[in-house]
């Protein structure tokens, strides 16, 4: 069984969620990254989504772009994140790392490179936001051949149809974008993740994963009712931004709230 | 060359062999799919076409003249010249062709809001056009270096009613208008109708991008045999995303004897990495929706461009070019800014017509190939659009304030 499948079956077991952080590799600078992974496993989260850094970010809101500017801007790439995803497995054999990002940087590796320095490095799952299931078979394959899980994206105007498709190709989890729109925008309207997560459980069984527009313990705690895990990027990224001088507080700013918000999640208390 | 004898790319998923495709985050999906199944639908709609035809011929002012430059083919004394001249179109470029067909469309759908990338402002310009016609809201995004380099286009969009977001991320120019409009059309699907400017992006823009501009070539052939009995030698147009060199080719795709050379921005020379050619210097890669040639570093960071003209300052290229460049059906060069600027000039000092400075570079081109062809032999030259947009740039360059 693959590390996430394991990490969700054991969260159900408890009646608890994930907490999924997403931070980019790299950002504000390359060694920030790894120790920050250790910390945020002690702050309680369960699978970490580390970002790969794109030039050209389309999916991203202002924050998670300018997170990707300052790594680029240490010469972060592909090849190092999965150095850090490397370091990070070192000293951390439970927690699942997914890279998220953009398909470009895997073109240029080439797919069966990546699938393999991907495999050495232990990455449990790969998310990448420009590979819907139609241009994405042959990366996936390689991937699956090697344990490895291929995320998918479903979205609020995702069919039926869209929503068995993913079910029947991916594995690990769903990451459900909880609004149209960009990485840390706007704010999610309760009610339609709720419908729309109704329609999705119909159609497949895989964990489901919320993201987009969870800001704070009272969103994460709103959520993590809704689905299987709670994903939170920008909030985070942000105290990293207003911190720039004071790294060791941006660290600790983010534990903080990643705290706040596994507290909020956990009251909500087993089996609702 | 492994081409079939029949043209018929692409593929029902837009694939031109291994270029093209769909890659795009999952909410752009069901958008993508309904223009696709839109544009399917009216491509063989009569009304539909009818009501394009109309449009092209009473407010874009089709067909544009096919012009024998005759002084200049003296001048360098090879091959006869012939202009297609789309700089006469309404709004003074090729762009219109296409966002009257793609705001046509927008129509039909029922969207009320119309967004566009730009780079030159042409396009930005040409949508904000239909837009006001259709009394449609229109917001454009320009990068912040082109809204400086172009503040004439700035200024007509903002008099026709259009918004324009200045993009401060990355470069500032054109690829980084393609982010930022991906973004808004992401947050607002429901009532957006995206209209790009150039033949790239997800299927089915390629393609029907395109088929509205496949007029230019469609006009040329029939214009070229009206006039010489025969069809040309070869077809030069300047490439950045490659609507205007696509428009001319398409047509003439399964006429072998033609020979169709793309001109890309060699900025300040191919060698010193400072260019937007990537057909001549990149790598295939995936960006903005599909598979094509990319300028970008080993780890696949799309890498800056360079270019005098705002409209071939872009990293990728349509993908249906990265397939006609495999094929060996097309053939791909490079134009300098220096070189860009001695086609300007020519144009406008032999026959008196100023071009834009992206078509410059299909003149600097051509004033390489005639004086190697014979008298007897026939190029068609696009001048996709006229220069009256890059006077500031120019006078800039003469040290001249305007």
């Amino acid at each position: 069984m693959s590390r996430l499948a394991a990490k969700f079956e054991e969260l159900a077991k408890t009646g608890r969620k994930a907490l999924i952080p997403f931070i980019t590799a790299g950002d504000p600078n390359p060694e920030f990254t790894v120790p920050m992974m250790h910390a945020m496993v002690d702050a309680g989260v369960d699978v970490i989504e580390l970002g790969v850094p794109f030039s050209d970010p389309m999916a991203d809101g202002p924050v998670i772009q300018r997170a990707s500017e300052r790594a680029l801007a240490h010469k972060m790439s592909l090849k190092r994140t999965l150095a850090i995803a490397m370091e990070f497995r070192k000293t951390n054999q439970h927690t699942p790392v997914v890279l998220m990002g953009y398909l470009n940087p895997i073109e240029a590796m080439g797919y069966e490179n990546f699938a393999n320095a991907a495999q050495r490095a232990e990455v449990d799952g790969v998310l990448t936001v420009d590979l819907p299931p139609e241009e994405g078979q042959e990366c996936r394959e390689l991937l699956k051949a090697r344990d490895i899980d291929p995320i998918f994206l479903l979205a609020p105007n995702s069919s039926d149809e869209r929503i068995k498709k993913m079910d029947e190709i991916g594995s690990g989890y769903i990451y459900y974008v909880s609004l149209k729109g960009v990485t840390g925008a706007g704010h999610l309207n309760v009610a339609d993740v709720e419908d729309k997560l109704k329609q999705i459980r119909a159609n497949t069984s895989l964990p489901i994963g919320i993201g987009f527009g969870v800001k704070d313990a009272e969103t994460a705690k709103t959520v993590s009712v809704l689905g299987d895990g709670v994903v939170v990027g920008s909030a985070l990224i942000s105290k990293i931004e207003a911190n720039l001088d004071d790294l060791a507080r941006a660290k600790n700013e983010i534990c903080e709230l990643l705290a706040s918000m596994r507290q909020a999640m956990d009251e909500r208390g087993t089996r609702s | 060359m492994n081409m079939t004898e029949k043209y018929n790319m692409p593929d029902e998923r837009g694939h031109f062999g291994p270029y093209g495709g769909m890659f795009v985050a999952e909410t752009l999906i069901p958008p993508i799919q309904e223009l696709d199944a839109a544009y399917q639908h009216y491509l063989n709609d009569p009304d539909f076409i009818a009501e394009l035809d109309t449009d092209l011929q009473y407010y874009v002012g089709r067909p544009s003249p096919l012009y024998h430059a005759e002084r200049w083919s003296r001048e360098l004394g090879g091959a006869q010249i012939y202009l297609k001249r789309e700089d006469l179109n309404h709004t003074g470029s090729h762009k219109i062709n296409n966002t009257v067909g793609q705001a046509l469309l927008a129509k039909r759908m029922g969207k009320t809001r119309i967004i566009a990338e730009t780079g030159a402002g042409q396009h930005g310009v040409a949508t904000a056009t239909v837009a006001a016609r259709l009394g449609l809201e229109c917001v454009v995004y320009m990068g912040a270096v082109d809204v400086a380099r172009q503040s004439l286009n700035v200024y007509r969009m903002k008099l026709l009613g259009a918004t324009v977001v200045a993009v401060e991320s990355g470069s500032k120019t054109l690829k980084d208008a393609l982010n930022e409009a991906l973004r808004d059309w992401v947050t607002n699907v429901d009532n957006t109708f995206y209209i790009i400017g150039t033949v790239a992006g997800p299927h089915p823009y390629p393609a029907m991008v395109r088929d509205f501009q496949a007029i230019i070539g469609r006009e040329a052939k029939q214009q070229c045999l009206e006039a010489t009995g025969r069809l040309p030698d070869a077809l030069v147009a300047c490439v950045g995303g490659g609507s205007n060199a696509i428009g001319l080719f398409y047509p003439f795709i399964e006429d072998k004897s033609v020979k169709l050379i793309g001109v890309e921005a060699a900025g300040d020379g191919v060698s010193t990495g400072r260019h937007s050619a990537p057909l001549c210097a990149g790598r295939p890669g995936v960006l903005h929706g599909n598979r094509t040639y990319l300028m970008a570093d080993d780890d696949g960071e799309i890498s800056e461009t360079h270019s005098i003209s705002a409209g071939l300052d872009y990293p990728g290229v349509g993908p249906e070019h990265a397939w006609l460049k495999d094929t060996g059906r097309a053939q791909y060069v490079n134009i300098t800014d220096n070189e860009a600027l001695d086609g300007f000039y020519a144009l406008t000092r032999m026959e008196g017509i100023i071009p834009a400075l992206e078509s410059s570079h299909a003149m600097a081109y051509t004033m390489k190939l005639a004086p190697t062809m014979g008298k007897d032999e026939i190029i068609i030259v696009n001048l996709s659009g006229r220069g009256d947009k890059d006077m500031q740039t120019m006078a800039k360059r003469e040290g001249i304030e305007l």
